[in-house]
């Protein structure tokens, strides 16, 4: 007979591992959204960012290791690798705008899209040509410690995972919110027609947006990398799509929704797992945002634009 | 006075279709400028022509004796040209404070290092922007709505915001397409004096496209009357009021006292 406090200890490690998940899914989902917000269209090479971006840590995590362990602070290591991936990973976002995207703003919506799928092939084989077909394995940046409080177990590295993606979404509100690039990213979303006219370049706008969204998806992928530490060219197709549901299900070009709505894909995930056999999760779990997106097709914070006019 | 603005033999074809033809246009340092016409007969083709959104076919365009034609929106807007849109193009979901703070976006130069850090630099520069974009709140009278989302302004208040966030960006020229489109009576009074107040604070030149004859009649200078893209009549006022050809083309039998 379980008790109450079984009930709820089962409950809680569920929620921390859904937390964990779902801080992936809304951190690579926003990249979707921002892009989809400012060029109303979406990235479809964004999960083959993420990988790239997880290669790119992997790589700086190697070389800090290698240089730095023993010398500096575990912590400090982990920050310096963060930052040094996600500034390297910004230009692979912004060389997608720019040679992919760009060229094609006047063309069909469809082939801007298919680009990206196009440019997600290139990075996938680009990735299998220079490192082969072996996996390799993300080196831990911590060591793991886990906790047991009241019966319920988690590791630092699960805390981290959660603490370090918060801080990021919160960092990236600051961003939006405050600064010019962000007040013209968010203007861009209402109407873009008028932004230029601010003395706003789009050709700077969009190359940012790109940025901070492979940014955001490598810092994603170190995390990942502690999470489940085995790297795979193909690993972006996956993980890319269950954002991209995300950022739908959260409302197109919302970035508060598609945070929420990869809470919400992370918890659904996890807690069908604790109920159902776990290969039928991703059947069930997908199953249900079919049913929330036939009652809310927008999204949660889904809106119109105002100009339809096409960039 | 030396030309501010200055279009010569602007020509501009959508495919097959000739939008624009032959189009002269001069505009001097202060001078308010209107632009009548039929629907469809080019009118915001032209504004969209001379802010970049389009590229003429043929023609030149210069501001201040600089050719712009091919440059982008965003550079000619920085040279020193301000436009509001017919239906209305604000965002719809930002406050109003941010829409004029948005505006300031060309005088606000710190880099990504300073807006991460938040350096001194960057707050001072921020602050001043703020003060600026309180003054001109105040000056067209929405610094009540400041905290306000646009969308849930009054279509008359949303006028005014769309005219202050194109004030903010300090043009030398200030294109209002249709700004009394949908008003009421009242508010028509009140963007007469707002368009009058601007004028004389701002020494900025106005080029506007209007319907109604009295609100063209009472602001312009100088008026062109265009029709299937090309200007039929040109001149003061009182010479275009009394043209035979304006009242038939485009006028009627409209009253136009």
């Amino acid at each position: 007979m379980e008790s109450l406090t079984d009930i709820l200890q089962y409950f809680i490690q569920n929620l921390i591992n859904a937390a964990q998940r779902g801080s992936f899914y809304a951190v690579i989902s926003i990249g979707y959204s921002m892009v989809y917000g400012v060029l109303m269209l979406f990235n479809f090479a964004h999960g083959d960012i993420f990988m790239v971006g997880t290669y790119i840590g992997f790589g700086i995590a190697t070389l800090f290791l290698a240089i730095f362990a023993g010398l500096l602070p575990a912590p400090l290591i982990f920050l310096s690798t963060v930052v040094v991936t996600m500034f390297l990973a910004s230009w692979i976002g912004v060389f997608v705008e720019v040679a992919g995207y760009r060229p094609l703003r006047q063309a069909p919506r469809a082939s801007a899209a298919i680009t990206g799928l196009m440019i997600g092939i290139i990075f996938e084989t680009g990735i299998l040509i220079l490192l082969g077909a072996k996996r390799l394995s993300f080196p831990p940046l911590m060591e793991s410690v886990t906790y047991n409080i009241g019966g319920v177990y988690f590791t630092n590295v699960k805390v981290m995972i959660i603490i370090i993606s918060l801080l990021l979404m919160l960092a990236l509100h600051g961003f939006i919110q405050k600064t010019k690039w962000g007040m013209a990213m968010r203007a861009m979303s209402y109407d873009f027609l008028a932004v230029p006219l601010m003395g706003v370049s789009i050709n700077i706008i969009a190359p940012l947006t790109f940025a901070v969204g492979a940014g955001l998806a490598s810092v994603a992928g170190i995390l990942y990398g502690q999470a489940y530490p085995i790297l795979d060219p193909y690993m972006g197709v996956i993980i890319g799509w269950k954002a991209f549901v995300a950022a739908i299900l959260g409302g197109r070009g919302s970035i508060k929704g598609a945070a929420l709505a990869g809470y919400l894909l992370g918890f659904i995930e996890i807690f069908v797992a604790t109920i159902f056999p776990s290969t039928l999760r991703d059947l069930i779990a997908y199953s249900i945002i079919l049913i929330i997106l036939t009652f809310r097709p927008r999204g949660f914070f889904g809106m119109e634009h105002s100009t339809k006019l096409r960039l | 006075m030396s030309d501010l603005l200055n279009v010569t033999h602007m020509t501009h074809y959508f495919g097959g279709l000739r939008a624009v033809h032959n189009y002269n246009l001069n505009i001097k340092p202060q001078q308010i400028t209107g632009l009548i016409g039929p629907n469809g007969a080019g009118k915001t083709t032209i504004f969209n022509l001379i802010t970049g959104v389009y590229t003429p076919t043929e023609g030149q365009i210069s501001l201040e004796n600089q050719s712009i034609v091919g440059l982008e929106t965003n550079e000619i807007a920085a040279k020193g040209l301000g436009r509001t849109f017919q239906n209305l193009a604000l965002w719809r979901h930002m406050n109003v404070l941010d829409h004029i703070r948005m505006a300031h976006y060309s005088q606000l130069n710190y880099g990504l290092f300073g807006a991460f850090f938040n350096t001194p630099a960057c707050r001072r520069q921020e602050a001043e922007v703020e003060e600026n974009a309180y003054r001109l709140l105040e000056l067209f009278d929405i610094r009540q709505h400041a905290d306000q989302l646009v969308v849930n302004l009054p279509y008359g208040a949303q006028r005014r915001v769309e005219m202050a966030r194109a004030m903010a960006t300090r043009p030398k020229i200030l294109f209002l397409d249709e700004p009394t489109a949908g008003m009421t009576p009242d508010e028509l009074v009140q963007m007469i004096k707002i368009i009058r107040q601007v004028h004389r604070d701002f020494n900025v030149a106005i080029f506007l496209i209007e319907h109604r004859m009295k609100f063209v009649m009472e602001l312009c200078q100088h008026i062109q009357t265009l029709v299937f893209g090309e200007v039929i009549a040109e001149g003061p006022p009182e010479e275009i009021q009394n043209n035979p050809e304006v009242i038939e083309a485009y006028l009627g039998k409209e009253d136009l006292t």
